[in-house]
């Protein structure tokens, strides 16, 4: 089998094996813990009181907007990793490649930065 | 059949890593971190249980297994059961690329895969979705907001994380771990403290300044203070996983202990030489010997003989002795691997976690905003800067 | 044999909760079900020894895109978990719509002649993806940055209209 494969196959059984076993403990436990099902135990917590409203935040943008960012700076760093990996055999070229594609990006990250998008308040 | 030999040693590997996991880095991590903030805080930690209290969190854990597993009314069953088994799930697959010594010719590492670094963060990256799924589902509204906010704390940090990594592998010319660790023994040192050849001890800047990036992105990662908010005991009321009882909740630690292990294990992999010796000159390690015996005579002559610390310093300027003493001994004698590599690597990674210890108890917690602004404003550009210097050093001046 | 074990069980990892995103009436878990959804087509690209392919798919599909539709989702009234309504009154127009369109695709599929020789693939993914779009693909590569600049861009404007 060529070697991909292999360590591929031992992530798989990596996952499945460790799957079983933290599910393991929940068994242990659903064999071993007492079980009394009174409703005051299912209530949700909030700190005591009785909860009330439903149960999701108000809208606001602003998730949704790190989100987008990361998204974009994510896509930006899986090309760094190939380029990281080959570029001192390509010579100065490689490099400012590079530093285009990123100067292109900050340009993106300086916008986000003035119009707010990376403000918490 | 050759497959079935991979099947039953994948099987056994993916026990034993997990076994460790639970062992070294929940029980055995959980109890350090309370000794070590007990220490911190002048005060002992636990020490009734066991000697020393070492069995502390056994106890605890047996006494996690019979606690009642309560499911909130109107919470999603399924999703509320599964984001737990995700997130230790996903801190257990962290540990596949991660080489713990060599034998010989023989590198004690699960698989050495290509792509080592890049499955790491990836790793990291399914985290976040067992948090939110955790968050959600527990129909609470302190839960969700918990959920949501530790989410965005960790994407933030990804990409710093990223840039750190990417440093790593820039420098090294692979993603391999393994491959990573080699090129730091063909340089003869550690990136942290020089880059290859012409350049040497000019690195240091662009080193401290990754292996620092990568440090923080890493502690947010796992939602340790300084970054914790989304789990602040005292606002969030333990944040995503408010709704948690008994083992569900211990999964849950286990994945962020095995995660910050993880996170320490890849940062002496990629700037401190991973399961490499330190190549000091014998004299230097006199020099060690020598510092360990003043800081013992230091600790029992003077008044500092009165608090609380006296013994772990001792004991650790014990240890310190011994080792310089060996390796004082092994150089001289001209041995190439004076002390056995597997026990470096754990040395490091467990003076890493020590570090990330330290930092709990010294600083306060961050803001919301400012921890973003500090991901987003600073350690991004920082760390895009660090990469493009260091390309351009390696560049024009390296081979 | 094994091949053909391991391509089903990828493939059934990847269409029942593919099946679950499109017919799920709880957004959420629907958003949910994509996860084991984007970690069976990186099994599959595995299969096909593009190492570097699936950790990307890990890391951008998995990590990234799930998190921003859970976001989104959870920000708003789907997110309380409520049912939406699956079916509609433009139900046989869409099956309509399905029929023809996999009706069109089988016909493709076996009518095309697929080549069987697979290529030489080399052997350490990650050094040739960055050989070929720092020397072959530039232009492309170079686009792309811009093309990721427009979509930040963009999304920016559209969230920050709302305010």
């Amino acid at each position: 089998m060529p070697k991909v494969l292999l360590d591929w196959f031992y992530v798989a059984v990596f996952a499945v094996v460790g799957t079983l076993m933290a599910v393991l403990p929940l068994v242990v436990v659903w064999l071993l813990a007492p079980r009394a099902d009174l409703p005051q135990k299912t209530i949700t917590y909030e700190s005591g009181v009785i909860p009330f409203g439903q149960a999701w935040a108000q809208f606001n943008v602003r998730y949704y907007l790190f989100a987008l960012v990361f998204v974009v700076f994510d896509v930006e760093v899986i090309y760094l990793y190939p380029w990281a990996v080959v570029f001192r055999q390509l010579g100065t070229f490689a490099f400012a490649e590079m530093l285009l594609f990123l100067l292109v990006l900050l340009v993106g990250l300086a916008y986000a930065w003035r119009k707010g998008a990376l403000e918490w308040v | 059949m050759p497959w079935l030999i991979e099947l039953l040693k994948a099987i056994g590997l993916a026990v034993v890593i997990f076994t460790f996991l639970a062992v070294v880095a929940a029980m055995l991590g959980v109890y350090l971190e309370r000794k070590i903030s007990g220490w911190i805080q002048a005060r002992l930690g636990p020490k009734h249980i066991g000697p020393q209290g070492l069995l502390q969190t056994v106890a605890d854990t047996v006494k996690l297994l019979q606690k009642e597993h309560i499911t909130p009314r109107h919470a999603d069953a399924l999703i509320f059961n599964v984001a737990p088994v995700i997130v230790a799930v996903a801190a257990l697959l962290d540990w596949v690329v991660i080489p713990f010594g060599k034998l010989g010719d023989r590198v004690l590492v699960v698989r050495d895969i290509n792509i080592g670094v890049l499955y790491f963060a990836a790793m990291a990256s399914v985290t976040v979705v067992g948090i939110i799924a955790g968050g959600w589902s527990s129909n609470n509204k302190y839960a969700l907001l918990g959920g949501l906010r530790s989410a965005s704390q960790m994407i933030s940090y990804e990409i710093p994380l990223a840039l750190g990594i990417l440093w790593a592998a820039m420098v090294a010319g692979t993603l391999s771990t393994v491959g990573i660790v080699d090129a730091q023994v063909r340089q003869g040192s550690w990136f942290m403290f020089k880059l290859p050849s012409p350049i040497g001890w000019f690195g240091l800047p662009f080193g401290i300044l990754a292996s620092l990036t990568f440090l923080t992105a890493a502690t947010a990662e796992v939602n340790r203070v300084p970054f914790d908010l989304p789990e602040a005991e005292s606002e969030l009321v333990a944040g995503y996983f408010a709704e948690y009882t008994g083992m569900r909740f211990a999964l849950f630690q286990l994945g962020e202990y095995g995660e910050m292990f993880g996170m320490a294990a890849v940062a002496t992999i990629m700037f401190f030489g991973g399961w490499t010796e330190p190549h000091l000159q014998p004299y230097m390690w006199l020099l060690v010997t020598l510092g360990c015996l003043v800081v013992a005579a230091v600790i029992l002559t003077t008044g500092l003989r009165q608090t609380l610390l006296v013994r772990p310093i001792l004991m650790l300027a014990g240890l310190g002795l011994l080792l310089s003493l060996v390796m004082f001994f092994g150089t001289r004698a001209g041995l190439s691997q004076v002390l056995p590599s597997l026990m470096w690597f754990l040395a490091k990674m467990f003076a890493l976690v020590f570090f990330l210890m330290w930092m709990r108890w010294t600083y306060p917690r961050l803001r919301l905003d400012q921890l973003l602004t500090l991901s987003w404003k600073v350690l991004l550009p920082l760390g895009l800067l660090n990469l493009l210097a260091t390309g351009f050093v390696l560049t024009v001046w390296g081979r | 044999m094994g091949e053909l074990a391991a391509f089903m069980i990828l493939s059934l990892v990847t269409l029942i909760p593919a099946v679950v995103v499109v017919t799920s009436s709880n957004i959420v878990r629907a958003a949910l079900s994509l996860v084991p959804t984007f970690l069976g087509v990186t099994g599959l690209y595995v299969m096909l020894q593009a190492e570097f392919v699936a950790g990307i798919q890990v890391l951008i599909y998995a990590g990234a895109i799930t998190v921003l539709i859970l976001f989104v989702i959870m920000l708003t009234e789907g997110g309380t978990g409520v049912r939406t309504r699956q079916l509609n009154d433009q139900v046989p127009l869409g099956a309509m719509a399905a029929v023809w369109l996999a009706f069109v695709l089988i016909v493709i599929f076996t009518r095309t002649g697929w080549p069987t020789a697979a290529g030489v693939l080399p052997a350490y993914n990650v050094v040739a993806v960055g050989n070929a779009f720092l020397s072959d693909y530039v232009l492309i590569f170079e686009v792309t940055s811009v093309v990721l600049l427009v979509s930040l861009v963009g999304a920016i404007v559209i969230a920050r209209r709302e305010d």
